[in-house]
């Protein structure tokens, strides 16, 4: 992007309320509070799922029970224990469940959307961004659909998968993160209510960039979405997937499931912003945000790359990985993650290397500001089998102010000689050298922070798409105002 | 009226006073050489100039076109045309030159109560001003100041001091670790920025600079004082005969 552009946002001026913290006021079916076999019969039902789909909620959930005295602990966050009787497993927009054109779409969804800045009928229009838009439990539109049914490429909420696709769903479903993965894993295995669907064909590169939107909407609700992509041989997709919630006292749960399946010299590019509401200053309200992601490079030369701007949520705990099983396999991961306030984020990632010549990367930039805390946790895993395998690991804290924390906690577990695995991490202020030199060239303070911001994060806008990172760094922008001092 | 004037300026840090009693009047269109030997107090006048917060001023006044410049916040003395060119010019790693320069040209113009500068208007300012210093143009595409080196530091001061046309500029050592071709691009670029309207302020431990930058006025600056001011030909007689001996004589008329 030209230094024109980046000039233009950060020119920008925004509120630094939290301004995605509207609540909609559409009519909506929500089920009522508590969690037994009962509720995922309910959600399965719901949904007219098939048997086999509400017989592997119903083993998920089973599991789950199993795991009650195994609350994952070890992250570097402290909450309250969440009562999982007091939320309501699903929610979904009253009015028409199901449309055939936006046209059909309730006018005061579209307009959420319009806030958002995402308004499907503009894109639709102007960027070629197709769109799955999940509003609380339910994908409501899904733009696009006819020009890459053209390529053979399927694009549709998870739910339509399971009608029309229930061979690729039962295939691939679990086999990255199966639902005994972990606690949320297999709590989101039972509940989930939608989420978004993607085929790319043998040898097809995606025309466009696909994108989901998600946001909880509905009080009281826990939002458990689940994505399955899987790029056929040689195939190519990079998928945009963005996050908000409105301003609510209560926390909201949140546990995902994305799996990434990339065959033999596939590519896929996974993007994300995540803008969740963090909650108020003193730490009240916020998403929990707890969230599995892994993607599989299944075949020779395949390729997953993640990168994430994580800027929402109260709490924040996601390790988006990569099992590089081909040979010549490639896994990235890139992150920027913020926290102000009384925010505490987690993540990291884990890169798994089962096959030779296998390469990973991994840049992590966490910027901490107010009372926050902000870790970096991250695996790297050379198996016996893989030979001459490669990693590069960057991670960079920086600080705002004296009451924020940075941390670090890599994990290194090597089996093989031939690995060539890197380390460095950095810890640093924002220097008042920098701060001074900026005003002396009549920058003021928190234009000069957002600068020295940006350029800090500059590696990982870089690797996002072009519109993806606009709103990244608008989004940055906004939350550094008044974040500082 | 003067651009600046000094009076009394006395100036600590921590309990170190460094500056004790300095004044001087710069007018509009002159060009003032201040020397002096290694702790004299030099670099401190031009960071109180600047209004770096580490140094408190105990006693005196600092005038900028009439109005108390200590008075003013850093950010705002700059934007009012003050302009230091750094002795060791910060890096701002990722931060790229152009989009640095743009947020500050436009900052000042606002300031000023004029638009913002397109972009095209921009890269042609900024193309004409790097030219004046021989800048390597692929050095305005990097990081401000990150990788380059002490001499392109130095240019990309006053490539950016061209830029931001201040009214008064501020030179801190600029002359320290350039060779004499360096030394001679950065004088050629401070020279054309030369007019009626503008003043400069030559910090400078070395005669050399004052071949290629010719001053109206040399001071120097001894124990936080200016304790003898002349002609062009006091510079020759420093370098010439040292600081002891200026010292010593500093209530003497100057003879070359």
């Amino acid at each position: 992007m030209s230094y024109v552009d980046e000039t233009a946002f950060l020119q920008e001026v925004a509120d630094s309320d939290y301004k995605y913290g509207f609540v909609t006021n559409f009519e909506a079916e929500t089920a009522p509070k508590g969690l037994s076999e009962d509720t995922v019969r309910f959600i399965s039902a719901k949904k007219e799922e098939p048997e086999w789909m509400l017989e592997w909620r119903l083993k998920a959930y089973r599991h789950w029970l199993t795991l009650q005295d195994k609350y994952p602990r070890w992250a570097h966050i402290e909450y309250p224990d969440i009562d999982f009787q007091d939320i309501s497993y699903y929610s979904a927009p009253s009015k028409k469940p199901k449309y055939d054109s936006l046209d059909e779409v309730d006018p005061e969804l579209l307009d959420t959307f319009e806030r958002l800045g995402i308004s499907l009928v503009e894109q639709k229009m102007l960027a070629g961004v197709a769109v799955d838009a999940v509003v609380d439990s339910v994908s409501v539109a899904t733009t696009f659909k006819e020009e890459l049914a053209k390529e053979g490429i399927i694009f549709c909420s998870f739910g339509e998968a399971v009608q029309n696709h229930p061979e690729l769903v039962q295939k691939y479903m679990g086999s990255v993160v199966p639902y005994t993965d972990n606690f949320y894993a297999s709590l989101n295995s039972a509940v989930f209510s939608d989420g978004s669907f993607c085929y790319i064909p043998k040898g097809v590169r995606c025309p466009m960039e696909l994108s989901t939107y998600f946001r909880i909407n509905a009080a009281g609700t826990g939002q458990f979405e689940r994505t399955l992509i899987i790029a056929d041989e040689g195939s190519y997709v990079s998928y945009l997937e963005g996050c908000t919630a409105p301003r609510r006292d209560e926390n909201q749960l949140h546990a995902a499931v994305v799996e990434i399946i990339a065959h033999k010299a596939a590519e896929v590019k996974y993007s994300t912003i995540q803008n969740w509401y963090p909650g108020d200053r003193e730490g009240k309200g916020g998403v929990f945000n707890f969230v599995t992601k892994r993607g599989i490079c299944d075949g020779d030369h395949a390729k997953i790359s993640w990168t994430q701007l994580e800027t929402g949520s109260s709490i924040t705990w996601k390790y988006p990985s990569v099992i590089l099983k081909g040979d010549y396999s490639v896994g990235e991961f890139y992150s920027v993650a913020f926290t102000k306030g009384r925010q505490q984020a987690d993540t990291g990632t884990k890169m798994i290397h089962l096959g030779k010549n296998t390469t990973s990367t991994i840049i992590s930039k966490g910027i901490s500001a107010g009372h926050s805390n902000n870790s970096y946790r991250g695996l790297v895993k050379i198996n016996k089998s893989a030979a001459n395998a490669r990693n590069f690991s960057q991670c960079d804290s920086l600080l705002l102010g004296d009451k924020c924390g940075a941390h670090t906690f890599p994990y290194l577990e090597i089996k093989h000689p031939t690995a060539h695995v890197e380390h460095e991490a950095t810890t640093s202020k924002v220097g008042e050298d920098q701060i001074f030199y900026c005003n002396q060239r009549g920058i003021g303070e928190e234009q000069a922070i957002k600068l020295i911001v940006n350029g800090f994060c500059k590696e990982i806008l870089a690797v996002l798409p072009m519109e993806f990172a606009v709103e990244a760094r608008k989004l940055l922008d906004i939350e550094l105002e008044g974040s500082v001092g | 009226m003067a651009i600046l004037e000094i009076k009394n300026l006395h100036a600590k840090i921590e309990d170190n006073e460094i500056l004790k009693g300095l004044t001087l009047t710069v007018n509009p269109g002159e060009m003032h050489a201040i020397m002096g030997p290694n702790g004299s107090g030099k670099s401190t006048l031009a960071a109180v100039l600047a209004g770096r917060e580490e140094f408190e001023v105990t006693e005196g006044e600092v005038l900028y076109n009439g109005r108390d410049l200590l008075d003013m916040a850093p950010d705002e003395r700059a934007r009012e045309g003050v302009f230091l060119a750094f002795q060791y010019p910060v890096e701002l790693p990722g931060v790229s030159m152009m989009n640095f320069l743009k947020e500050a040209v436009n900052a000042t113009r606002e300031h000023r109560g004029e638009a913002p500068l397109g972009a095209m208007d921009f890269i042609k300012m900024a193309r004409e001003r790097a030219a004046l210093v021989n800048l390597d143009p692929s050095l305005k595409q990097r990081s401000v100041n990150e990788g380059f080196s002490g001499g392109e530091k130095k240019r990309n001061e006053i490539f950016q001091m061209a830029m931001l046309e201040p009214r008064l500029g501020i030179l801190d050592e600029t002359d320290s670790g350039l060779d004499i071709d360096a030394l001679r691009v950065v004088a050629d670029g401070v020279n054309h920025m030369r007019s009626d309207d503008r003043a400069f302020v030559v910090i400078t431990h070395y005669q050399r600079l004052l071949n290629y930058i010719v001053p109206d006025v040399v001071h120097v600056l001894v124990d936080g004082k200016i304790v003898k001011s002349g002609g062009k030909e006091l510079a020759l007689v420093l370098e010439e005969k040292g600081y002891d001996w200026i010292k010593e004589h500093a209530d003497e008329p100057v003879t070359v």
